[in-house]
C-alpha cells in the first residue's frame, strides 16, 4: 500500500494570510485564512505596504493553527509547498520566506507553486481531474484559459490584454459608488435588474481567445458620465444586470469555443469570480448540452485567496519532483508555463 | 547556548553564530542585492562551517528596524518562523543600537548611529555605555538631520556618528557640530552581527506571534487615512 502523502500549503501572494494542510493532494484536513479585507476596505483597495504588514503580524498564527486543526507535527509533513508568484512582491515575500525558514528548520522539501496553479487546482479538493481539460481562471488579477493535458502541465491558450474581469468589476463598482471589492456588490445588483443598456463586448480578433475589459469598463463609465450631463437617471441596477452581461457573454462564448477546439472532457472555473452568481448560471446553462462534458465549480470558499489550492497543486508539483532551494524567491511576475 | 543572529534592516546583510561568549562565525556583505534570496543560504552556510544544525539553536536574535520596510520584513519573518518551529526565544533588537555596540564600547560620550531615510531625514537614536552596559539616550527615531544637529548641540558632549549613509550628511554634521562631532572609520560602518547576539543574549524571549518589525513610520496610506479621519472628527 503506498504511503499517505501530507502537504503544507503557504499562500500570502494578496490580502490572505493563509496555510492548510491536505492529504493525498485532495483531502482538506486544515485550511486556515486570516482575511485582511477589513484593514484594506477603508483604502478602497489592497494596500501593499499595509498588506506586507499584516503578513508579518499573522504568518506564525495561522501555520500554528493549521498544525492544531491537522492535529499533526512537522514530524508527520513530506514537504511544504508555497506561492512563488505571481502577485504583490513584498507580500509573497513573507510566505516565500517563511516557508524556506520551515524547510530548513525541518529539514523538509520545498516546493515553489503557481498561484494560478493553486486556483486551478482548488478543483482537485472537489472533485478528480479529468484530461484533457480547461480551466477558466478569473479573479481580481487574471481572466486566462489555460489547457491542460496532464497533471502539471499548463498551457496558456487566451489571457487578458488589459485590465482582469475582476479588476473592471471593482472599477465599475466605484462609479457605482460602492464599497471595495466590488464584484459581490455588482452581482447582487445584476440579479435585480435588466439588461437594457447596449454595452460592447470585445471578441478581438477572429480566433483569439484573449480578453479585453478594458472598453468595456470605459463605455460603463462615459454611459453614466453622459447621463449626468442630460440631467438623465440610469438604474444602477440595469447598469450592473448589462455590464456583467457582457463580461459573461465573452467569457462563456469563448470558453465554450475553447471546448469544442480542443476536445475536453472537464471544464473547470476558479478564481475569486468564479463565486459571482452570473456566471455559474451562465456556465451551467451553456453545458446543460453537453453531457459529456463535466463542468465544475468549486465551492465559495475554495474560490477565494487559500492556501488548501496551494498544498494541492503542490502536491503534484512535489510528486513531478518539482523542488525549490533556499534561494527561492517571491516572482511578481512568474509564468505558469514555467514548470511545464 | 547557540545564539543565531540575523539582520536583514539595511543594506549589510549579517549572520552570526555565537556560542556562549565566543562568536563561532560571523557573515556580513555590504551589497544593494536582494536579501531575500541571499539570506537563508547564509544562515545555511554559516550553520554548516559552524557543525551546527537547527536542533542545536538556542534563541534567535534579529534585527527589528528601523531601516528597509522589506528588508525588516525578510529578517523578521524568517526569525519569527524559526524561533516559533524550533520552540526557542525570540529577541529584536534595535536596528541602530547594533551599531553604536561596537564603538561605543571604547568612546567617552555618545553615539548617534544613522540611516539615511531621504529628502533630509535620518533614522537615528542616542547611546552610550554605562558600566559596561549600552543605554539608550535618546530614543529611535526619523528625524532631519538639520533638527537632530541641534538637539544634540545642546548636549555639549562628543557625539560619534556611524553608518554606511554617513557621506550623505557628513558635511551636514560638521557644519552644525564642529569640533564636538566625531566620525567611525570606513571599517566600522558594517552593523555586526556578533554584536546582535550579544545585545539580545540576557534579553528575555519575547511573545513570537505577535513580533512585528519598528517600522517607526506607518505605511503612508495608513498614515493619510487617520490624518482624514482626524480631520472628520475634530471638525
Ligand atoms: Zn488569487
Amino acid at each position: 500500500m503506498k504511503k499517505d502523502q501530507w502537504i503544507m500549503g503557504i499562500e500570502t501572494s494578496c490580502d490572505e494570510t493563509a496555510v492548510a494542510i491536505i492529504k493525498n493532494g485532495r483531502e482538506i484536513v486544515a485550511n486556515v485564512v486570516a482575511s485582511q479585507i477589513e484593514s484594506h476596505k477603508r483604502f478602497g483597495g489592497v494596500v501593499p505596504e499595509i498588506a506586507s504588514r499584516h503578513h508579518v503580524e499573522q504568518i506564525t498564527i495561522v501555520t500554528e493553527e493549521a498544525l492544531k486543526q491537522a492535529n499533526m507535527t512537522f514530524a508527520e509533513i513530506d514537504a511544504i509547498a508555497v506561492t512563488e508568484g505571481p502577485g504583490l512582491v513584498g507580500a509573497l515575500l513573507i510566505g516565500v520566506n517563511a516557508a524556506k525558514a520551515l524547510a530548513f528548520a525541518q529539514n523538509k522539501p520545498l516546493v515553489p507553486v503557481h498561484h494560478i496553479a493553486g486556483h486551478i487546482y482548488a478543483n482537485r479538493l472537489v472533485t478528480e481531474l479529468k484530461f484533457p481539460l480547461l480551466a477558466l481562471v478569473v479573479s481580481g488579477g487574471h481572466t486566462e484559459l489555460v489547457y491542460m493535458k496532464e497533471h502539471g502541465h499548463f498551457e496558456v491558450i487566451g489571457e487578458t490584454r488589459d485590465d482582469a474581469a475582476g479588476e473592471a468589476y471593482d472599477k465599475v463598482a466605484r462609479t457605482l459608488s460602492m464599497p471595495y471589492p466590488g464584484g459581490p456588490h455588482i452581482d447582487r445588483l445584476a440579479q435585480a435588474g435588466n439588461p437594457t443598456i447596449n454595452l460592447p463586448r470585445a471578441w478581438l480578433e477572429e480566433g483569439s481567445y484573449d480578453f479585453s475589459f478594458s472598453g468595456l469598463k470605459s463605455a460603463v463609465i462615459n454611459t453614466v458620465h453622459n447621463a449626468e450631463q442630460r440631467g438623465e437617471i440610469i438604474a444602477p441596477e440595469d447598469l450592473a444586470a448589462s455590464f456583467q452581461e457582457s463580461v459573461i457573454e465573452v467569457l462563456v462564448t469563448k470558453t465554450m469555443k475553447a471546448v469544442a477546439e480542443y476536445g475536453v472532457e472537464q471544464v473547470l472555473v476558479a478564481g475569486g469570480v468564479a463565486a459571482n452568481k452570473g456566471l455559474r448560471n451562465a456556465l451551467e446553462k451553456a453545458f446543460s448540452d453537453k453531457p459529456g462534458i463535466e463542468l465544475v465549480i468549486p465551492p465559495l470558499s475554495l474560490c477565494t485567496d487559500n492556501a488548501a489550492m496551494i498544498a494541492a497543486a503542490g502536491s503534484v508539483m512535489f510528486e513531478k519532483g518539482i523542488r525549490a532551494n533556499l534561494t527561492l524567491n517571491a516572482n511578481p511576475g512568474l509564468d505558469i508555463e514555467l514548470y511545464n | 547556548m547557540t545564539i543565531l543572529a540575523i539582520d536583514t534592516s539595511n543594506y549589510a546583510l549579517g549572520v552570526a553564530l555565537l556560542e556562549d561568549n565566543q562568536v563561532l562565525g560571523e557573515y556580513i556583505t555590504n551589497l544593494k542585492k536582494n536579501h531575500s534570496v541571499r539570506i537563508m543560504p547564509a544562515i545555511q552556510t554559516l550553520m554548516k562551517d559552524c557543525e551546527k544544525v537547527p536542533a542545536d539553536l538556542t534563541k534567535i536574535v534579529v534585527a527589528k528596524g528601523p531601516g528597509s520596510y522589506t528588508g525588516v520584513r525578510i529578517g523578521v519573518t524568517i526569525a519569527k518562523t524559526l524561533a516559533w518551529t524550533l520552540n526557542i526565544p525570540l529577541v529584536g533588537i534595535s536596528s541602530l543600537e547594533i551599531l553604536a555596540s561596537g564603538v561605543g564600547r571604547y568612546f567617552d560620550g555618545y553615539v548617534s548611529p544613522l540611516f539615511d531615510a531621504r529628502r533630509g531625514q535620518v533614522y537615528t537614536g542616542l547611546y552610550q555605555y554605562h558600566s559596561g552596559e549600552l543605554t539608550s539616550v535618546k530614543e529611535d527615531r526619523l528625524s532631519m538631520l538639520s533638527d537632530w544637529a541641534d538637539s544634540l548641540k545642546e548636549t555639549g558632549k562628543s557625539i560619534l556618528f556611524i553608518g554606511n549613509d554617513l557621506p550623505l550628511h557628513q558635511a551636514a554634521i560638521e557644519a552644525a557640530l564642529a569640533s564636538q562631532a566625531v566620525f567611525a572609520a570606513g571599517t566600522e560602518h558594517n552593523p555586526r552581527p556578533a554584536e546582535l547576539a550579544l545585545l539580545g543574549k540576557d534579553k528575555p524571549g519575547e511573545d513570537i506571534h505577535s513580533f512585528v518589525p519598528n517600522y517607526i513610520r506607518l505605511a503612508e496610506a495608513e498614515a493619510k487615512w487617520l490624518e482624514a479621519k482626524g480631520k472628520i472628527l475634530n471638525g
